[in-house]
């Protein structure tokens, strides 16, 4: 590996950014090529879909000696392309006060983007502007307005699929030609209709189009989990790094761990980072004449809190306090059902792209409800690749269908005739998730844990979140409505409808992995750490590009938005290096 | 052990479902519902796209062995009565299925005691019954024992820890078998190949009225 070795740093780069995730990825890309000279730490290693090395797309289950089962490593299937995980060796986090937050990390170039869901959203009008219309939480520094042009642009540049259905807070955008429906998908159009449950084509960032010379289109195996070795789904280490390394200008230094950002005394400026190379455990510095932090919203934050000096007390950017603050998570809820009419189905490649192909955008008025904020409804279902897990729990399943003569037929079992049911069921469960909006708030929060470092003797973040009855009542709304869609298709529904003891099935905080709101942007310094430029109010050369500046997040998940924001923020690096006031 | 620990460790996909949002738990949905020795240094488990820290722990597991010959042999027989051969595909450990639940044992320990010990358990039984362990006993004799163990619902008492060992025993052994290539072959899944996606068949939409 060609790693970039530096002690002290002979150079000082135009810009220094942490992370190469969705934020940072996008950012070296629109730098590089407006010709600044960019060094980028990644504190994990390198990662290339399509380098034979890497490869999982398209083994077998049986190439797996887990069969596909997760482990520590790979918590979400041993095929799945992410590096990291929930907890990661000599990296801890700690939480108080009963708080039960997750945080999933991954550690390599392209952070979690390599096998993110590839669910890409806009904000609508309203995502921006939610205290003017319910009055909680706080208004964005911009509206929809701002960002619509790069939308526009990164649909172009990346590429998404979807279609224009003219609604008013879930906007038209440039479409890539959406697939067609599943079977249980089709099932699930013709009876949300029924229902008044708005279910469209889904918009994920997947080709089904080429769309330039350097990634080729979706063949359709339905594992853009693993990363596409086509480049036909978007990560941004395949579609932006790579092509920001093209230009000459960056450099990338894998296993840099970043400690924090250095400070010039004086001036009080950015002036370099000081970062830990992991794998020899030496502490080493970059000097940089802009700062860009794209670590991932926590884990920036973790960095400013580690930035401490006698100018900064409180940690970098931070004045205003609100560091760290304001941490939300989209909410999350979901449940299965086995539906009788899809038993014994023909048998047919419905792989189809990695993600369901339709979806419910919200679809009322929170105002006739007795909770805030709105939620999609994603789906799953199909006759998938089976893999570890596959069949278990049919002794809770196979008592509850006569058999194909209409006997009686005993849950449980053994033998030919159990042999029969799993041939009988597959293909015939579905399930719904719901992902909603939650409300920011000031006392949800991580901070630095006054005892604890890592491995590298960073100090750690400690969580603090508690969810509200905002968030409980909307998951509540959701199996209600799960329930409804279910019994409409003439499913039956798995499992019990969990009830106030359980928080409706509300996920835990940070078990979404849509964090966002801990640098936050605003027009006021005492109550914001960035302008809206996603500039630091006290630092003019350090930016936050990752969605840690996000003052709410819609129910949509966030990481289109990132992108369209770290774009729009590079852009104005660029004009304001050009007019000389950085 | 309670049934949701065991449920953890299953992954994306693994309810062979096309579309999962990859944060779904299976346990989320599951959960409620409550109530290779020759193979072993096989080259197709190596290079497919593992980290350096993955191939050393996997290699570690494959030279260990956690069940005894005994415990190996009984595994066995009771895959291949879960799981047996049909007119349609071959059994259990005609696709590998103690193999691979030997491996689990090792990579997930939270096994190992429900199987070690249902294991011990079911031996105990039969030799209260017949005076001998389950492998060592008849046909006929294991069956029977099956019998009172195979169904959640009958209750039958002193059965519960053995319809408990059962049920993991079920869900393992389909876990395997399914996902082996026999198995794979036998559900009739097509996929995991390039190909164009144009929506389902005309008959299937036609049958479904949609
Ligand atoms: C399973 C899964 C499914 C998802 N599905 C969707 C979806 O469908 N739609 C959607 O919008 N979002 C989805 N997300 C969320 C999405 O992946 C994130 O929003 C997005 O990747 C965030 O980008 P980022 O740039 O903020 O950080 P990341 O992608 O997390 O990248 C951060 C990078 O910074 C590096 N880093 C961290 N700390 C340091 C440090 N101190 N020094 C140096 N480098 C550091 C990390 O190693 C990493 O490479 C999903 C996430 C997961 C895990
Ligand atoms: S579904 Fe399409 S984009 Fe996703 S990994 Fe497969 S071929 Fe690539």
């Amino acid at each position: 590996m060609s790693d970039f070795q530096i002690k002290a740093a002979p150079t000082t780069y135009d810009v220094i950014i942490i992370g190469s995730g969705a934020g940072g990825g996008m950012a070296a890309y629109e730098l590089t090529k407006a010709g600044a000279k960019v060094c980028m730490l990644e504190a994990g290693q390198h990662f290339d879909p399509a380098d034979p090395k890497y490869i999982t797309q398209l083994k077998w289950p049986y190439q797996s000696p887990r069969r596909g089962a997760s482990t520590k490593y790979r918590p979400f299937g041993d095929f799945d392309a992410a590096y990291g995980g929930w907890d990661i060796d000599g990296e801890p986090y700690t939480t108080k006060d009963n708080t039960k937050f997750r945080w999933f990390r991954s550690r390599m170039l392209g952070g979690r983007t390599n096998h993110w869901g590839r669910i890409s959203l806009r904000f609508g009008p309203q995502d921006f502007k939610r205290k003017s219309i319910d009055g909680l939480g706080e208004d964005w520094p911009i509206g929809y307005e701002d960002v619509a042009p790069f939308y526009d642009e990164i649909d172009r540049l990346i590429g998404v699929f979807g279609s224009n259905e003219n609604l008013p807070n879930d906007p038209d955008s440039i479409f890539l030609p959406a697939p067609k429906p599943r079977l249980h998908e089709m099932m699930l159009l013709k009876h949300n209709k029924r229902l008044g449950i708005t279910t469209i084509p889904s918009r994920l960032s997947i080709l089904t189009k080429q769309i330039n010379e350097e990634r080729g289109s979706c063949f359709y195996c339905s594992q853009c989990g693993r990363a596409c070795v086509a480049y036909a789904d978007f990560s941004s280490s395949s579609c932006l790094c790579k092509p920001a390394q093209k230009t000459s200008n960056l450099d990338i230094v894998y296993y840099a761990m970043a400690r924090e950002v250095l400070t010039d005394p004086q001036t009080g400026l950015a002036n370099g980072v000081s970062y830990v190379d992991t794998l020899s455990m030496e502490e080493k510095t970059v000097r940089g004449k802009v700062v860009v932090l794209a670590a991932s919203a926590c884990e920036s934050a973790r960095l400013l809190l580690n930035s401490k000096s006698a100018r900064f007390p409180e940690g970098l950017a931070n004045s205003s306090g609100v560091v760290g603050k304001y941490l939300h998570d989209s909410t999350g809820a979901s449940r299965g059902a086995i539906v009788p009419t899809l038993f014994d189905r023909k048998r047919y490649n419905e792989d189809g792209v990695g993600g369901m192909h339709v979806y419910s955008p919200w679809w009322l008025d929170n105002k006739k409800l007795d909770f805030p904020r709105g939620y999609h409804i994603e789906y799953w279902g199909g006759m998938g690749m089976p893999a570890y897990g596959f069949g278990w729990g049919i002794e809770g399943i196979n008592g509850m269908f006569p058999d194909r003569n209409g006997n009686k037929h005993e849950a449980g079992g053994y033998g030919a005739s159990l042999k029969d049911d799993y041939r009988r069921f597959y293909g015939a469960y579905i399930g719904m998730a719901g992902r909603g909006e939650a409300v920011a708030r000031e006392d949800n929060y991580c901070e630095i844990d006054p005892e604890k470092v890592d491995k590298f003797g960073i100090p750690v973040l400690r969580f603090h979140y508690k969810w509200s009855d905002y968030e409980r009542l909307q998951a509540k709304h959701m199996h209600d409505t799960f329930e409804q869609i279910i019994q409409e298709m003439g499913g039956i529904a798995l499992g019990k409808k969990p009830g106030a003891d359980a928080d409706y099935g509300l996920a835990e905080p940070g078990e979404i992995i849509h964090e966002v709101g801990t640098i936050r942007m605003g027009n006021d310094p005492k109550k914001s750490a960035l302008n809206k430029w996603q500039q630091a109010h006290d630092v003019k050369n350090l930016f936050v590009v990752d969605a840690a500046p996000f003052v709410s997040q819609g129910d949509k998940n966030c990481t289109w938005t990132i992108l369209a924001l770290s774009m729009r923020a590079s852009r104005h690096i660029v004009e304001e290096r050009k007019a000389g006031n950085l | 052990m309670k049934r949701r620990n065991l449920l953890k460790g299953i992954g994306l996909g693994s309810l062979g479902m096309v579309g999962l949002s990859p944060q779904v738990k299976a346990s989320e949905i599951l959960n409620p519902l409550e109530g290779l020795e020759e193979k072993k240094k096989d080259p197709a488990f190596e290079q497919f796209g593992r980290t350096d820290y993955e191939t050393a722990r996997d290699a570690k597991l494959f030279a260990e062995q956690f069940f005894t010959k005994h415990e190996m042999k009984t595994i066995s027989v009771l895959a291949d009565i879960i799981i047996p051969r049909d007119s349609r595909s071959g059994s259990a450990t005609d696709a590998g299925v103690p193999e691979f639940i030997e491996f689990m044992a090792k990579d997930k320990p939270e096994l190992q005691t429900p199987l070690r010990g249902g294991i011990a358990w079911l031996d105990s039984q039969m030799k209260k019954r017949h005076e001998q362990d389950f492998i060592s006993s008849t046909d006929v004799q294991r069956i029977a024992m099956v019998e009172d163990i195979a169904y959640p619902e009958r209750k039958k008492s002193g059965m519960s820890q053995g319809i408990a060992f059962f049920s993991l025993m079920r869900n393992l052994t389909a876990s395997g078998f399914w996902s082996s290539k026999i198995g794979i072959e036998d559900i009739g899944y097509q996929g995991n190949t390039p190909n164009q996606w144009d929506g389902p068949p005309e008959d299937v939409i036609k049958q479904y009225g949609l």
